[in-house]
């Protein structure tokens, strides 16, 4: 018995070591010189920023920075916007037709984007719509709407209508209504839907490596895999690009990790 | 209580931008590939002509295309078999209420936090033949380091495990939140009966969790088949086609072969892949969820 509650402690600690070995490893790589051929377990006997000096100035990393900030901020904000009007007349008023939309909109989910690049593409070039912000930032709203949508239809349910039906009472329209009451109610799916979606668009690789490739235009990933492709030869400076780039999120979701997991777990048990 | 069923037409123009925005991204261009997929086009020129069934058939005698689809069947399958199993064994071990538990827990979804595209830089770091870390524990043992990226027998699979490594965090906090949701009581009663922890795993947890397995593996299943970022960071999909996904391959003979009408057809395949695999997994997910 005293065994297994050791093994029972132990357990998640070797857990957490294993998950950090590539974090380590990416330390180590980006602390290093060119020059330095030691192993990259050992951790350098100096200290030499130059690597992120370099991979900051080489990859862009500043515009990268503001343009995925720009992305991401306006998606979010259309995707809070469209995603709870969307989900108002579909969570409370399901007759047959807005079951099947509701239905169409979320099986949107399993459109892989990168299965209709070929016509997206053309599409993008004949509208103008390449390397352009709006170009961008339409496509990831589209494509997560349907995440947001769902989030929000399961949370509107959840609200008991008796709600609605005393402010129909005191003379609520329908539109002051959402506006006044349910809105107000929304803030913890609200957060959910800018965690889920805004951690995959920040992070979205497969759109913007083909309609933001104009080095100014560049988010955070497409930036990094040029920079790699250009300098791989340097995997100090990899590394500390890789860093550089990890850090905004993952700084973000160690201060609000609570909001994080909470995100994900209400709408994975609500779903 | 009639009334709250009929819907004024006129509040439905609140989901018409919704309309719009799919109509226009996602409905006209998945129509357009579909006719593309019948031509020969190369991507940019005026001209280009129908040809029939040619692209469907050249996928069954394509050989590279063959492997890509058995890897993207790898990478879906394989990685959500793997991530549900380990995120379910990791919900086991860290639901509890210490502080390293929840340290450890933060750890592990880490991983999900960032982009594919980074974590396979991190792993590359590791893998990688020249000055790799694993290689230099390989080279204690041999004098020979391995090339374990460039082996097309199992790069596959070690693009699968990396999938795995960033998102069993995800199947883990699903599965965390499954299991708050079940009452106490249960377990005091399984208890009284002398159930054993084993008995209790399999009679009370187990079927309990069945909606979290159902969302988790449908989104593991999804994510696995539309693999990208990860494949291009590692291994850009090579050596030749070896550890290619649909995704990936198509990218390539779109912009670096210019196949476009061959490029559009596999994106068709690709897409009623995706259907039928989340279709079927739902359907029978729903059902056991409903029989336990």
């Amino acid at each position: 018995m005293r065994d297994r509650a050791k093994w029972l402690r132990l357990s998640p600690v070797a857990l957490g070591i294993v998950y950090l070995i590539p974090f380590y490893i990416l330390i180590t790589t980006s602390l290093k010189k060119e020059s330095d051929l030691s192993s990259k377990w050992a951790l350098p006997g100096y200290l030499d920023l130059d690597n992120f000096v370099q991979a900051w100035s080489n990859a862009r990393l500043d515009s990268a920075f503001v343009n995925t900030l720009v992305v991401t901020g306006c998606a979010l904000a259309l995707l809070v916007l469209l995603g709870s009007l969307s989900a108002y007349p579909l969570a409370r008023y399901p007759s047959r037709w807005n079951k099947l939309m509701y239905v169409c909109f979320v099986s949107a989910l399993i459109v892989p984007p990168l299965a209709i690049l070929v016509p997206l593409y053309k599409f993008y070039v004949d509208l103008g719509g390449i390397n352009t912000y709006w170009g961008i930032v339409l496509l990831q709203t589209t494509f997560y709407l349907p995440m947001a949508i769902f989030l929000y239809t399961g949370f509107i349910k959840s609200i008991p209508k008796d709600l609605d039906e005393a402010a129909m009472i005191d003379g609520a329209g329908k539109i002051g209504l959402f506006l006044r009451i349910l809105l107000p109610l929304l803030k913890p799916v609200t957060a959910s839907v800018m965690i889920l979606c805004g951690v995959q668009i920040w992070n979205d690789y497969q759109f913007s490596v083909f309609f933001l490739q104009k080095a100014d235009m560049q988010t955070f990933t497409v930036a990094l895999s040029v920079f790699i492709g250009q300098f791989n030869s340097n995997i100090g400076w990899v590394a500390a690009g890789s860093f550089i780039a990890a850090v905004p999120l993952a700084a973000l979701y160690l201060f609000l990790q609570r909001y994080f997991i909470n995100g994900l777990a209400s709408g994975a048990v609500k779903g | 209580m009639n009334t709250w069923k009929h819907s004024p037409v006129w509040l439905n123009l609140l989901y018409l931008p919704t309309v719009l925005l799919f109509g226009l991204f996602i409905v006209y261009p998945l129509s357009k590939g579909v006719q593309i997929s019948f031509t020969n086009w190369d991507g940019f020129s005026q001209q280009f002509r129908s040809v029939g069934w040619d692209n469907y058939k050249r996928m069954f005698s394509d050989r590279n295309t063959i492997k890509v689809i058995q890897n993207t069947f790898i990478y879906g399958l394989g990685s959500a078999l793997l991530q549900n199993l380990l995120g379910f064994v990791f919900a086991l071990l860290l639901n509890r209420k210490f502080r390293t538990v929840g340290l450890v827990r933060t750890i592990v979804y880490l991983p999900a936090i960032i982009s594919p595209l980074i974590i396979g830089y991190l792993w590359y770091f590791i893998l990688e033949y020249r000055s790799g870390a694993l290689n230099d524990i390989v080279r204690l043992f041999s004098d020979e380091p391995m090339n374990f990226l460039a082996n097309p027998d199992f790069n596959v699979w070690l693009i699968t495990f990396v999938n795995t490594y960033q998102f069993a965090g995800v199947a883990m906090i699903i599965f965390l939140a499954g299991l708050q949701v079940i009452p106490k009581d249960y377990y005091e009663a399984a208890d009284i009966d002398g159930a054993s922890p084993l008995q209790q795993l399999r009679h009370v947890t187990w079927p309990l969790l069945a909606p979290s397995l159902t969302i988790s593996l449908v989104l593991n299943l999804i994510g696995g088949f539309k693999l990208f970022d990860v494949i291009i960071s590692l291994t850009d999909g090579g050596p030749g086609y070896a550890s290619a996904s649909l995704s990936s391959y198509m990218y390539k003979l779109y912009f670096g072969r210019q196949d476009a009408g061959y490029a559009s057809a596999i994106g068709v395949l690709m897409f009623a892949i995706i259907a039928i695999v989340s279709v079927v997994a739902l359907y029978f997910l729903r059902r056991r969820e409903e029989r336990l």
